[in-house]
């Protein structure tokens, strides 16, 4: 019967390391199992688009096993624990799955209830999320009643999942209020827990230059301790205040609750723990993490996962094969930065090299950290690369894992 | 590298004052750097979290951040923030004679 390769998770990492796994490895040394709770792939990066008219909803999902190689077997049900000495899942229903080599694909959680007030009164009214799907449909009714007023977005504490996606959702919101000639009525505000727009010092002059083109007050140091829908305000663990008509938080992430029950396998938040170059976990060599999931000081975003996912399917083939990991993975991250206006900027970075200026993949390609109307269409391109190219785990040609140098500006000191 | 002398004793710092080789720390050391930072006298409370950070470090590398502190220090937030008003993790880092959190930038 050969291997049996059992994926937690169907969502951006786990679907693409089941369709990786499946095209690389011979199928009669292996078998794959991918369990899911439901049957809705979501395509996360048009959350982004729903609160301003700008994606339909119901564009956005699609079913999860339809985006798996037939032969490899989806379970629907809900991963209740995980014991790693039996090397064994449990399943809600009473099923166990046992496997030979595990991957933890489960993404990130929002912890919403977390935060004091944030799902209190207000919740669904004047505080809103757009980083899930109901959210992003609410939110879209309740800027369509928006005729003027203090509209903040605010990020709770790290790490979230695509850490630009609020700054994004700042910039679109003053394309947004710009379109209904209502600009001039809105007062718009960013408030961050970080000591500036973004974390590394070039990308946050050019995100933070941005903000402050647009009108957007930047609010630094803010860790979100509670929130008050009915008084409109935001206050921060350090007891400052910014009050707002209108919140659109990010709320904290941890990893999936089973993580939390499955002695061994997470640590405080509920992300697993693995090398940041091999993506194995330290005590368990049969156990892998990729995507949102995985603990490792690197961006929780798809683009990510992809460049993950290289690495882990030929790390597991070494692992059977008795050989050495690659220890290869590099924390490259590469991002399209929507900015409004049909204009894009793009990121790509790694864990030692911070989002720099120049060209990607290389001297003749997209400009990195400079607004352009071709980084839009490259967002938007993004969608039906992400259906037809990613997720069914083919290469990018000429964008491969390892970040490239190349067309790239250091700073001369 | 800079030096800062606590105790009587010169000891290795980063440009922002986070001691480079916490072994070179000492727990009288402590209340001097909380003096410099604006917290007069350590409590029991305070000590908690600094014995805390110190075992952390020890553990994965690198200091806990305030969430994850929050979470397993036996400290809330909330409190966290009454016992190191100027930012917890990193205040607590300092007088704990630990490098800069990773997580915190
Ligand atoms: C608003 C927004 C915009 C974004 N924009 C971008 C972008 O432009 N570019 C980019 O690269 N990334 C972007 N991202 C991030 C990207 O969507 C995620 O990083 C990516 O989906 C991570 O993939 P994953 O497989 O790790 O997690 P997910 O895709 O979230 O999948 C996790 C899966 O695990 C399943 N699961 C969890 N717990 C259980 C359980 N107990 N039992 C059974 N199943 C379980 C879930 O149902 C889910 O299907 C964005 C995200 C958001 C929210």
């Amino acid at each position: 019967m050969g291997t049996h390769m059992v994926i937690l998770g169907s969502g951006t990492a786990g679907t693409m390391t089941a369709n990786r796994l499946q095209r690389t490895y011979d199928e009669r040394d292996f078998r794959i199992t991918v369990v899911d709770q439901d049957d809705d792939h979501v395509y996360q990066p048009g959350l982004l688009f729903v609160p301003f008219g700008l994606a339909q909803p119901h564009h956005l999902v699609r079913s999860r096993p339809q985006q798996l190689n037939t032969v490899v077997d989806y379970k629907q049900a809900r991963i209740e624990r995980v014991d790693l000495n039996g090397r064994t899942v449990y399943l809600g229903g009473g099923i166990r799955v046992s496997y030979d080599v595990l991957v933890v694909a489960t993404g990130a959680r929002l912890l919403p209830e977390e935060t004091e007030g944030l799902t209190g009164p207000g919740w669904g009214e004047n505080v809103f999320t757009f980083y899930d799907l109901p959210g992003a449909v609410g939110l879209r009714h309740a800027l369509e009643r928006f005729d003027g007023g203090r509209v903040v977005v605010d990020v709770a504490d790290l790490p979230l999942k695509c850490p630009v996606a609020p700054l994004e959702f700042a910039f679109l919101a003053d394309w947004y209020f710009q379109q209904r000639g209502i600009r001039d009525k809105v007062q718009l505000a960013y408030a961050t827990p970080l000591d500036a727009a973004f974390t590394k010092p070039v990308a946050a002059k050019a995100l933070g230059g941005l903000l402050a083109d647009k009108g957007i007050e930047l609010v630094t140091e803010f860790t979100l301790g509670e929130v008050d829908g009915p008084g409109g305000r935001l206050a921060s663990y350090d007891e400052r205040e910014v009050p707002f008509d209108l919140a659109v938080v990010v709320p904290l992430h941890g990893g999936a609750e089973y993580v939390g029950r499955s002695e061994g396998l997470g640590d405080e938040l509920d992300f697993v723990p693995v090398d940041p170059h091999t993506l194995q976990h330290p005590e368990h060599p049969e156990v892998f993490a990729i995507g949102d999931a995985s603990g490792l000081p690197a961006s929780k975003a798809g683009s990510v996962a992809h460049f993950e996912g290289e690495v882990l399917v030929h790390n597991i083939g070494r692992f059977l094969a008795g050989q050495p990991l690659d220890a290869s993975f590099d924390g490259h991250a590469n991002c399209f930065v929507e900015t409004g206006f049909h204009k894009a900027l793009l990121i790509d970075f790694n864990y030692d090299t911070e989002p720099l200026p120049g060209h990607f993949p290389g001297p003749l390609g997209l400009p990195l950290l400079k607004e352009s109307h071709a980084n839009h269409l490259g967002k938007l391109a993004f969608e039906w690369l992400y259906w037809h190219s990613l997720l069914p785990g083919r290469e990018l040609p000429g964008i491969g894992s390892a970040m490239p140098e190349r067309g790239k500006r250091r700073a001369h000191a | 590298m800079p030096t800062a002398t606590y105790d009587g004793t010169p000891v290795p710092v980063d440009d922002e004052g986070f001691f480079t080789d916490p072994g070179r720390w000492t727990e009288p050391m402590a209340e001097q750097i909380a003096k410099e930072l604006g917290i007069d006298t350590l409590t029991d409370r305070h000590w908690t979290v600094i014995r805390f950070m110190r075992i952390q470090y020890v553990e994965k590398g690198t200091g806990p951040t305030v969430r994850v502190l929050g979470k397993t220090s036996g400290v809330s937030v909330k409190e966290l923030y009454q016992l190191f008003p100027k930012g917890p993790a990193k205040t607590a880092a300092k007088i704990a004679g630990i490098p800069k959190p990773r997580g915190c930038i």
